[in-house]
């Protein structure tokens, strides 16, 4: 029993570390362009195509390397062609463009790559048990544990100690006054855009090798995304990192006592953190 | 009828005779089901164009009470009382209830942040339609039902084999609720509303009580979503979770948009055309996910006031 619960919390980090590598992007995003991006999930997908494909040439850690890199310079070119024409207009206007990519995204996909889900090569080292004892705990999970781990710690350093990561945080706070003092908030936006991107993108490859690869692999992940940041509270990536986590793990010790609710289970969290603390569990009070 | 302003008056009769003598042209154009699959469209996206175009609350959730009400009407005539009346009563109170439950907690959010909430708590009835296969037949729908023929006792009315007069039933339910939200939207409380949409601070400091009125507003809107999820139930004579997928709150959300927000009959256009465009595209290729999502993006970039701002702004040069 105590194994059985160990496990499956465990589990509930590594899928709470995935729903928070997502919410990062989205949360990113969204605070600092007011725009919810409906499509995270569809470049989460092409993330994970471009690693299944690139891996022949390339194999496994050279996809782990470019694809997000090459999904982060799409989101890019979608942001500078697409979504940035919307800014400054009713925010219902960017949530339905991103809506309509998610579509094309999704069709696309599977336009491409085929309906049928396909199989993702992870080297075959990582996949064994580490211990007899842990014979849950692969290197393939350590791997993802480590590398979501540094890539988030990363992403703290560049948010804190760097210029890029002051402006953006300035700019989540007050856009027009960051503009007046001279950054151009047009590739500032576009820059956050592409890291929030390079995150979905990652998050891709890494649950192609867990979950498999199919055009709705997004899907599943992009609604607990979004409970992870209202649990955290928006604008507050610690609040982000700790909601993910903590619906994840939930969603385990669930699936071991009534399998049947583990879903459910987050949304009864998002309601009660709701009722109780609107604003999120590190969420800043009258920002929205 | 003392005041009655033709001018006024012209765009209910011209959408009132187009609706009213539908059964007698559609068959040249399409046919009686996709009619009628206008109508229940049309009267969902003016549902959620209450709160959205005339209270401006932006909701991406809808589709889960236009999911309640029909996975009310449908489990209501399979499991408790084969009757239609009944079924479309309890799928509508049931959206009705969960609109009154869920409305405190959203009430004081704004803007993006209340969108994804809603949507977030769309998604919970999409997992309780899809996990609980014993009673909802989790992912392959509710069947094993049909709508019933409607007896009043002195007459009966067979809505069950005769599609045109399933259409009348539909179109007469319509013109009730759409003639009750457009009373409301007349009354005081709907200036309340719209003033709420323009100026919410302004709104505020007037005394008004704004959280309650937009909960009033979302409670209603939801209300008549539900109403045209049990139509929809009854036309299908089918219900599947999909009916709760967020994917389908965007779809009624672009409705209003490419009819037009800013105007009464404008959802029930962009529902029209939404309807016919989604009709002809999936019989023409397989990627018709593609041309719907493309849609989105040209109306968003090119048509943002949708057809009638264009009819309007030609009006008005």
């Amino acid at each position: 029993m105590t194994q059985l619960i160990l496990f499956n919390v465990m589990n509930g980090l590594i899928i709470g570390a995935f729903y928070a590598l997502m919410a990062i992007g989205l949360s990113l995003i969204m605070s600092l362009s007011d725009v919810i991006n409906f499509a995270h999930g569809g470049f989460l997908a092409v993330g994970a195509y471009l690693a299944y494909s690139l891996a022949p040439y390339i194999g496994f850690w050279g996809g782990l390397l470019v694809a997000p890199v090459l999904t982060a310079i799409l989101g890019l070119i979608v942001e500078k062609f697409l979504i940035s024409r919307v800014y400054g207009r009713d925010p219902l206007y960017s949530l339905l463009l991103t809506f309509g990519l998610a579509f094309i995204f999704e069709d696309g996909t599977r336009y491409i790559w085929g309906a049928q889900s396909l199989p993702y090569q992870v080297p075959g080292w990582l996949m064994s048990p580490l211990s007899s004892s842990f014979f849950f705990l692969t290197g393939y999970r350590m791997l993802m544990i480590v590398l979501i781990v540094a890539v988030v710690a990363g992403l703290f350093v560049i948010m804190t100690r760097t210029r890029l990561g002051l402006r953006i945080r300035a700019g989540t706070l007050d856009l027009e006054t960051v503009s007046i003092l001279g950054v151009n908030v047009r590739i500032l936006r576009n820059l956050n855009f592409g890291i929030g991107i390079y995150l979905a993108g990652l998050a891709g490859v890494l649950a192609a090798g867990q979950l498999g690869l199919q055009p709705t692999i997004g899907d599943s992940l992009i609604m607990p995304s979004f409970i992870a940041i209202i649990i955290g509270g928006l604008g507050s990536l610690t609040g982000t990192l700790l909601g993910g986590l903590l619906i994840g793990v939930a969603q385990g010790i669930t699936t071991v006592f009534f399998p049947s609710a583990s879903e459910a289970v987050m949304y009864v969290m998002m309601a009660l953190v709701l009722l109780v603390r609107p604003q999120g569990l590190l969420g800043e009070e009258g920002r929205f | 009828m003392e005041n009655f302003d033709l001018k006024k008056q012209t765009p209910n009769l011209i959408v009132m005779a187009l609706l009213v003598t539908l059964p007698l042209w559609i068959n040249y154009v399409s046919y009686t089901q996709l009619g009628t699959q206008v109508v229940v469209m049309g009267l969902a996206a003016m549902a959620l164009n209450f709160l959205l175009g005339y209270t401006g609350v932006l909701s991406f959730g809808h589709a889960a009470y236009f999911g309640l009400g029909a996975y009310g009407a449908a489990m209501t005539i399979r499991y408790i009382e084969p009757s239609t009346g009944l079924g479309v009563i309890v799928g509508t109170l049931a959206g009705m209830l969960a609109a009154m439950l869920i409305g405190p907690m959203i009430v004081r959010l704004r803007g993006v942040y209340f969108a994804m909430v809603t949507i977030a708590f769309g998604q919970v009835f999409y997992f309780i339609a899809f996990r609980w296969n014993t009673v909802t037949g989790g992912d392959d729908g509710l069947t094993g039902w049909k709508r019933m023929p409607l007896d009043f006792g002195f007459a009966k009315l067979d809505i069950q084999r005769d599609p045109t007069t399933f259409y009348y039933f539909v179109l007469v339910i319509f013109v009730i609720a759409v003639a009750i939200m457009g009373l409301l939207l007349r009354s005081p409380f709907g200036r309340t509303l719209i003033a709420i949409r323009e100026n919410e601070r302004r709104t505020r400091f007037m005394g008004i009580n704004v959280n309650l009125h937009i909960w009033m507003s979302w409670v209603i809107s939801c209300t008549f979503m539900a109403l045209a999820g049990s139509m929809s139930a009854l036309l299908n004579n089918f219900v599947d979770p999909r009916a709760f997928f967020w994917r389908q709150s965007g779809v009624f959300v672009i409705m209003c948009v490419m009819g037009g927000m800013r105007s009464f009959w404008g959802p029930m256009m962009g529902a029209a055309i939404y309807v016919w465009l989604q009709d002809y595209l999936s019989s023409a290729t397989p990627n018709w996910q593609s041309f719907v999502g493309l849609v989105f993006v040209v109306v968003v970039l090119f048509f943002p006031r949708g057809v009638m701002g264009i009819i309007r702004r030609k009006a008005t040069e």
